[in-house]
């Protein structure tokens, strides 16, 4: 991808005055057919980001700068590994034959997978060659990016929306929510599964205002298969600190259990199948 | 029953040992019946005439016995000094007669730890339900029989010695029914129904702690069995559920109390008072029907009626075509109780058939067909360090092996260094069997187990089982030699004591060939080296991965290693990643540890895992889904064991600072499972430190 590109779609170089100094080269770098991306990490064994038993893949790049982000270290490309597609396809394969035994598969997370989308879509598809479920996990707002050619190899769409309420989104990530629903619809229409995950992060989106256009918005959805609350926790914390970053939810705590079951009743009560 | 016994678990948390018979050295028959609530006892029998009173084997070491007395505050008595000084050679005076200085050093420099000259070699698993399936009379008979036999044969060494072995069999089988008599059980006759069938089992296994006090002293697989006798009484009519369940619950709280007086030596190295009461549940019969019954089920609802424990040591011998269901309940157990073990049955099946037991934590055996020469293990770790220096120990400078050209270089070459390393091992192989040799001639000689081996058949498998501790450490740190830039640091004496790492390496643990390739390698290197040496009585080399809680005494006794380890770290437990090296995950470490080969590693491969609980999010039905596929897959991908425990860090932080809040918080540790609260200090901040994968 070409830096003007990234520009056109808000991205640090947006954000800063200039490219840092210290930005990746990014030379030889086509955007949708990537040979090589910058990864953040990956781990193996969660089981609860799609299906069975998962590969996570979590790319570096993400344009949004949610107030609780846990992963802000995944922010800048620059922060993460320059891996090869061939290498990340072949470290797959080292899994693949544990994964399908156990109905798993990959989940490319982040970051957000869609700043690097011919990265991911290799690796999708390759994930699909080996016989494996594959889940991407998204804010939605690059979703415009994600033509159906991409979607092809994606089984499931872990969804992000983080607020229905458009002022509290954008103060919330920094960007606008209309993309994230524009996507949504997208989806719907193609009739692709989503399980759609809600961060409750108490005091900032666990205001009715903000929970029930989501239940309201996605409860007609038959494509969304689940919608999953995800409570918010403090474990990004010192992620915040080493990189210098002021944390602005240091006083936050993890919601209650008793708050958890608000959140899931305004989501139940739309006709959502809620978690 | 079980209230009657809990004051007494009260009373040995705070206190220990609570009473010994120093006087009267344990046997068959040296004890009085002993009872806890006579009226209302199920299953009868005692180690001795009271609950919770130890025993004495001075036969085995007298020193032992001393040392076990003194550090639980208990006199010795003179009379058994004199007689066991004046008149009788110890099994541990044999060893040390027959020891080199050689083996001397390698035992006081601790590459070679843990050698039954100490304590009781155990391992030997008597097939208990003889006792129960055709009474003692029929065994006496076939005894006869068998030594008849051999009194054609020429006098060699080997037939006098089954000639008397046979004859020490009869005579131990004798005494066993001169005990059921005493305790009012007919066991020279077959057991008629489930109650008689239970008792004499478990008498047969009594026999057998009163005579030895084996390291490890599995039970075998009896539930199956006992569920041919149960369901005939159910049928019938004499029994129903309540009391087929206390039988079995009667049965285990027996195992629960079973005490052996130890030494501090061995508590270091085994803590928690452990004895491996192994009883395995589950596995498939060579026709492909599944040998799970309802009492595998009642075997593991003694930890929902009981709470849970670390004994009897309760091993599922894990098929991929174990019934659904049998599998899910399993999970569930480990959920609550963290006490339960997991081995692959379909990977062991084909080398022991359909009717093994598992001794100790991993060592398959066929039972009454197959016994083992327990041998403890050598540190690898170490053994690579001698390799870099020349054949000197790292901590003392002391020339342990052979003297050799050290490693001068200030970066370490992968092929120098593992030129070496080869010569070290063939080198510690050697020295290695001729220890275990010395070791197993003595202990058949002064200290036989004769009552399990008459609950043998005379012609009987032999294996001598040797073990490897620090496969991480050493496969990780020649990683760090081979893939990054490892200088030395030497000390003025041109020791090399210290390493400093550039760049980063492949760690084992993480499903990286580069690295697992070499811990694979490094285990078949060192099997072929010990299949070198013929073993006292012919027996087949077996070799193991595994090392209990002796992790932390090897770390404590090696220097700074190449991968960065620090001098006196514990090593990771059995075949583990070393502690938070294995940080892609529990995929990818379980696949690094299933890549270790089983055919060099037959008496086996031990891998603890810990998780944190299930997420509240998601179904407890679901979560069971996963781990059933998750059990599956690893068995599937050769996986031979797994030790589970679902515990979080918090709880076991915990239970350090307010241990009377958590009397029976069990854990898992290198194949067997122990009171978390009973290990030392050091051994609770290894289980801390160790990796907890988060997401399961």
């Amino acid at each position: 991808m070409s830096q003007d590109e990234l520009g056109t779609v808000g991205s640090r170089f947006d954000l800063r005055a200039g490219k840092s100094p210290d930005a990746p080269d990014t030379a030889g770098y086509e955007g949708r057919e990537a040979t090589y991306g910058w990864v953040h990490s990956y781990e193996t064994g969660s089981t609860v980001d799609g299906p069975g038993v998962r590969v996570m893949l979590f790319m570096s790049g993400c344009l949004l700068r949610c107030l609780y982000c846990h992963n802000p270290d995944t922010w800048h490309l620059k922060d993460g590994t320059k891996v090869d597609l061939a290498h990340a396809v072949r470290r797959l394969g080292d899994f693949a034959p544990a994964l399908r035994a156990m109905g798993g598969g990959l989940t490319i997370s982040g970051g957000e997978p869609l700043v690097q989308i011919g990265f991911t879509k290799g690796m999708f598809a390759a994930a699909k060659r080996l016989g494996l479920h594959t889940a991407l996990d998204t804010s939605g707002f690059l979703g415009e990016r994600a033509d159906d050619d991409y979607l092809r190899h994606v089984d499931l769409v872990l969804l992000d929306i983080k607020s229905g309420d458009p002022e509290i989104y954008r103060k919330l990530t920094g960007v606008e929510l209309e993309p994230t629903l524009r996507f949504a619809r997208r989806l719907q229409a193609m009739g692709k599964k989503v399980w759609l995950r809600y961060v409750l992060v108490p005091g900032l989106t666990d205001d009715p205002g903000s929970i029930e256009p989501v239940a309201r918005f996605v409860a007609p959805m038959e494509n969304v298969e689940w919608v999953e609350i995800l409570p918010f926790h403090q474990m990004g914390e010192f992620k915040w600190k080493s990189l210098g970053l002021e944390y602005k939810l240091a006083d936050t705590s993890a919601p209650s259990d008793a708050q958890v079951r608000t959140a899931l009743d305004i989501f139940r009560a739309a006709g959502c199948r809620a978690r | 029953m079980w209230e009657k016994l809990q004051p007494y678990f009260l009373e040995e948390q705070r206190k220990g040992v609570l009473d010994v018979d120093a006087s009267a050295p344990s046997t068959v028959l040296a004890h009085a019946p002993g009872w806890i609530d006579r009226d209302n006892e199920v299953i009868v029998g005692l180690q001795t005439d009271k609950p919770f009173r130890r025993a004495i084997f001075p036969a085995g070491g007298l020193r032992m016995v001393e040392n076990g007395l003194e550090a639980a505050g208990f006199p010795a008595d003179p009379a058994v000094h004199q007689a066991f000084t004046r008149y009788r050679k110890t099994r541990n005076d044999g060893v040390f007669d027959a020891y080199t200085s050689e083996i001397m050093r390698c035992r006081r420099s601790g590459i070679i730890t843990g050698l039954p000259d100490s304590y009781g070699r155990g391992r030997i698993i008597g097939d208990y339900h003889r006792v129960a399936l055709y009474g003692v009379n029929r065994l006496l008979e076939v005894k006869r029989e068998e030594r008849a036999q051999v009194d054609d044969m020429w006098p060699n060494d080997e037939v006098i010695r089954t000639r008397e072995e046979l004859a020490e069999q009869m005579r131990a089988l004798v005494d066993l029914a001169e005990m059921g008599k005493r305790y009012g059980c007919e066991i020279s006759r077959p057991a008629e129904n489930a109650r008689e069938a239970v008792q004499w089992t478990y008498l047969g296994y009594l026999g057998a702690i009163k005579e030895a006090n084996g390291a490890a002293m599995s039970i075998g697989r009896i539930s199956t069995f006992l569920d041919i006798y149960i369901e005939r009484d159910l049928r019938e009519g004499t029994l129903d559920e309540a009391g087929a369940q206390e039988l079995i619950d009667q049965l285990v709280q027996k195992l629960r109390i079973v005490r052996f007086l130890r030494t501090p030596d061995y508590d270091a190295l085994f803590s928690g008072d452990p004895y491996w009461a192994t009883e395995c549940v589950g596995g498939m019969t060579l026709d492909g029907r599944t040998m799970v019954t309802r009492t595998s089920y009642r075997m593991l609802h003694t930890l929902t009626n009981l709470g849970p424990a670390p004994e009897p040591n309760i091993t599922v011998l894990w098929a991929k075509n174990l019934p659904d269901a049998f599998k899910r309940y399993c999970i569930k157990i480990s959920r609550d109780t963290s006490s339960l073990q997991y081995e692959n049955d379909d990977l062991m099946r084909p080398y022991w058939g359909d009717d093994y037991g598992i001794a100790c934590c991993v060592s398959a055996m066929r039972l009454g067909k197959q016994m083992q020469f327990f041998g403890a293990r050598v540190n690898l770790a170490k053994a690579m360090l001698y390799a870099i220096n020349g054949g000197k120990d790292e901590v003392s400078g002391d020339q342990i092996a052979p003297q050799s050209a050290p490693i001068t270089g200030d970066v370490l070459d992968f092929e120098e260094v593992m030129a070496k390393f080869d010569a070290t091992m063939e080198w510690l192989a050697r020295t290695y069997v001729h220890a275990m040799n010395c070791n197993h001639y003595m202990h058949d000689k002064y200290f036989y187990e004769r009552l399990e081996m008459a609950l043998h058949d005379r012609d009987i498998l032999r294996t001598m089982a040797f073990g490897i501790a620090g496969l991480s450490v050493a496969a990780d740190s020649l990683s760090a030699i081979k893939f990054a830039k490892v200088h030395v640091i030497r000390d003025d004496n041109g020791l090399a004591v210290d390493y400093r790492v550039e760049g980063d390496f492949p760690k084992f643990g993480n499903a990286d060939s580069r690295v697992d390739d070499i811990a694979a390698d490094l285990v078949s290197r060192f099997m072929a080296k010990l299949r070198k040496h013929p073993t006292y009585r012919n027996a087949v080399h077996t070799q193991s991965v595994l090392t209990i809680t002796s992790n932390v005494v090897y770390g404590k006794a090696t220097g700074n290693t190449p991968d960065g380890r620090r001098k006196g770290e514990p090593f990771a437990p059995g075949a583990n990643p070393m502690h938070g090296r294995d940080d892609h995950g529990w995929l990818a470490s379980c696949l690094s540890v299933a890549r270790i080969p089983y055919a060099d590693a037959q008496d086996g491969i031990s891998y603890t895992v810990s998780v944190a609980p299930t997420l509240a999010r998601r179904g407890a039905e679901e979560t069971i889904d996963n781990a059933v596929r998750a059990f599956d897959m690893y068995f599937g991908q050769g996986g031979f064991h797994m030790n589970l425990n679902v515990l979080s860090k918090e709880t076991l932080e915990d239970a350090m600072e307010h241990p009377e809040k958590y009397p029976q918080l069990t854990i898992r540790v290198s194949g067997y499972a122990v009171n978390f609260v009973r290990l030392t200090r050091e051994q609770q901040l290894d289980v801390i430190h160790r990796t907890f994968h988060a997401s399961y």
